[in-house]
């Protein structure tokens, strides 16, 4: 059994790197929420991917890029068009180069892109040690999905005694092998909302995972409704075709 | 020397114009509307229609993508997103396609497997079947460069540890594996020419397809009793019998399509491919698409890299020989009382490799995936020689419509025989 493992372990190397050492830590099953866009009927709660909004804009996006997203996309979760026009005018963002050749920033637009905490993978290495993941797709790029990006962000407890933790590292209940890079985000209070949401940690965690979903799945909701449609369609013509085939086959012994 | 024009009995003056110089309606004609076709097919003979089906929605819907597709590792993944964000109805063009190579593979495994149960490859069939293997093969190498293409993880590295399998073979190995990427490691020049071969292979399927089809239609269908037509009376027309009864399987297979594109396009996807490609960081457990698992589980079962590369290669071409490794001269399992057992043993290996090759090669998944990759050896290699000697078969039925009709039926009713067409 060692040998076939270390066979593998070899077909690994031969690309030269070796695979990263197995996670010995037990993990703690995830923190499960009744998510609104579950099932073939569910949808986004859109106040709470405003409210997520928020959180990413005055927390999340210090650290993370969301480099898929456009200002304008945010009309997808009820954001009117003014609304988009001065969210994107307060930030400033790359706008290809002036007269002279040299790079130029601008206010955005609806039409721009996200504005990225760093210029790039690089920048924020250098800065934080560890680059962020982008968060355009997290909730699809991890197991367990926004079970799993929920339960990392109330996850930060203090480390069980004896637990060693390496520098720069922070302990984290659900994080595969518990140390993670990131710092605590969310601390309860983070953001006011408008009409005094509740905003504690489970809050505004839920809230934000909402918003996550949103935009690594922006176009779920149309999806589904026409997928209601197809399946209709696909039902009737199927019982039709079905009705057609023993007509034609009623003369037939077979 | 003057040529005969053909003698075209198409009423349409335009059609018979062109038929009389390129009979291709005549041909549809003797092919698929009067082409004599066994009475008795049950719902597996759904399924090479299906197959023909889906290669045609995923080379429409591959020839979309790839308009808005970007074959450069920088590129490659942030135009996939673009597709799916930006491109008016990318994300269902992906979604069909990304899907649609699941279900491909569900239907042709499923149509192998109907081959495998009717003894469909057994004489004449022979070459029909083999065309089949290669067809299978060239699926093979399809999806394993389109998934590649979106250049997340599991793309990156997939495409690692499976162009690696040829620097198992010894002084050219490594000399092929530089040959395959372009380079020293996967990169630009790999996904370069993964796209160029994705784009092109499915239409070399095409072609093998049209010779899977042609072949098929010199020696006909068989059927579930595994005998041969011996009169008209055990044949239909293919239009509008089995024209009819394609379009029910059709209408379902395509539904269960639907459910997985617009409800649970995530569910047969990993999770890591949504991260784009880092060559810096391995995944923590690098398994292929379901399709490839029980391959996969055989690579991974043997502790000699050779020999798993071999074994997992042998286990497809294996295939190739069938028709002489099985003596028995009855196709059909339903008269095979031994082979009509072992068969689901069969499956039940090839499921169980597929488990194990979802699984990290340790504990109790290496002897179970050696038991299951043992056992479909040795079903091709040792039982079915055998059993062909040994097993007593049930007696035949002397024609298939003396099989399916009532004790005291009489002869066909007229409404059966072909009934006139339509002409255009």
């Amino acid at each position: 059994m060692r040998a076939v493992a270390s066979f593998f372990a070899a077909a690994l190397s031969l690309c030269g790197l070796a695979a990263v050492p197995a996670l010995a830590q037990e993990q703690s099953p995830l923190l499960h929420q009744q998510w609104s866009w579950e099932g073939p009927f569910g949808t986004y709660n859109l106040a709470d991917a405003q409210r997520g909004f928020q959180v990413y804009k005055d927390v999340c996006s210090t650290c993370h890029s969301m480099n898929n997203l456009h200002y304008r996309d945010l009309a997808g979760i009820g954001l009117s068009e003014d609304q988009i026009k001065a969210i994107a005018a307060s930030v400033t963002v790359p706008q290809g180069l002036d007269d002279q050749g040299n790079p130029k920033d601008g206010p955005g637009m609806p039409a721009s892109m996200f504005r990225a905490p760093f210029p790039n993978a690089a920048a924020a290495k250098a800065a934080l040690k560890v680059a962020p993941p982008d968060l355009s797709n997290i909730i699809n790029a991890r197991e367990g999905g926004p079970d799993y990006v929920y339960s990392i962000l109330n996850g930060f407890i203090s480390p069980p005694p004896g637990f060693k933790l390496a520098e720069g590292s922070n302990y984290n209940e659900y994080f595969p092998g518990h140390q993670i890079a990131m710092p605590q985000p969310l601390h309860g209070g983070d953001v006011t909302f408008a009409e005094g949401a509740p905003n504690s940690i489970p809050d505004e965690a839920h809230d934000v995972v909402t918003f996550l979903a949103w935009a690594a799945d922006p176009d779920m909701v149309q999806r589904k409704q026409i997928g209601w449609r197809v399946v209709l369609f696909l039902v009737v013509m199927a019982g039709l075709t079905y009705a057609v085939k023993r007509k034609v086959w009623s003369d037939v012994e077979h | 020397m003057a040529g005969q024009l053909h003698d075209s009995d198409f009423k349409n003056p335009v059609v018979q114009w062109i038929d009389t110089r390129l009979p291709i309606f005549s041909m549809m004609q003797k092919e698929y509307m009067v082409f004599p076709t066994p009475k008795n097919f049950n719902y597996f003979w759904n399924f090479g229609a299906m197959a023909v089906v889906t290669l045609v929605i995923m080379i429409v819907t591959g020839i979309l993508l790839a308009m808005n597709y970007q074959p450069n590792t920088e590129l490659a993944f942030d135009s996939v997103q673009h597709i799916m964000r930006d491109v008016n109805y990318g994300w269902m063009l992906r979604y069909i396609h990304q899907n649609g190579a699941s279900m491909f593979f569900i239907v042709t495994y499923i149509h192998i497997f109907r081959g495998l149960y009717y003894g469909s490859y057994k004489t004449p069939r022979e070459l029909l079947w083999m065309i089949g293997v290669v067809i299978l093969l060239l699926m093979m190498a399809t999806a394993f460069m389109g998934y590649v293409l979106p250049w997340g993880q599991m793309s990156y590295w997939g495409a690692t540890v499976i162009t690696n399998l040829f620097s198992a073979f010894p002084i050219v190995g490594h000399g092929i594996v530089t040959w395959l990427w372009g380079g020293f490691s996967v990169a630009n020049p790999t996904l370069n020419r993964f796209f160029a071969l994705h784009y092109l292979l499915p239409f070399v399927l095409v072609a093998v397809v049209g010779l899977h089809v042609a072949a098929l239609h010199v020696t006909g269908s068989n059927n579930p009793l595994g005998i041969d037509v011996k009169s008209p009376q055990d044949t239909v027309p293919f239009h509008p019998y089995y024209t009819a009864k394609d379009s029910i399987g059709l209408c379902v297979f395509l539904l269960v399509w639907a459910i997985f594109v617009f409800f649970y396009p995530h569910a047969l996807s990993d999770p890591n491919n949504a991260i784009p490609a880092n060559p810096l960081q391995t995944p923590d457990d690098i398994v292929p698409e379901w399709y490839f698992l029980p391959f996969y589980a055989i690579l991974r079962s043997i502790p000699n890299k050779l020999a798993g590369v071999c074994l997992m290669f042998g286990s497809i071409l294996v295939l190739f020989v069938l028709p002489w490794l099985d003596t028995s001269p009855v196709r059909s399992a339903r008269f095979r009382p031994i082979y009509r057992k072992v068969i689901w043993l069969l499956v039940l290996a090839v499921f169980g490799l597929g488990i194990c090759g979802a699984h990290k090669p340790e504990g109790i998944w290496v002897p179970l995936s050696r038991i299951c990759a043992l056992y479909y050896y040795l079903h091709f290699l040792v039982i079915l020689p055998l059993l062909g000697k040994l097993e007593r078969p049930l007696p035949l039925p002397e024609s298939i419509s003396k099989a399916v009709l009532r004790p005291g039926g009489g002869p066909l009713p007229q409404a059966a025989r072909a009934q006139p067409m339509e002409k255009a």
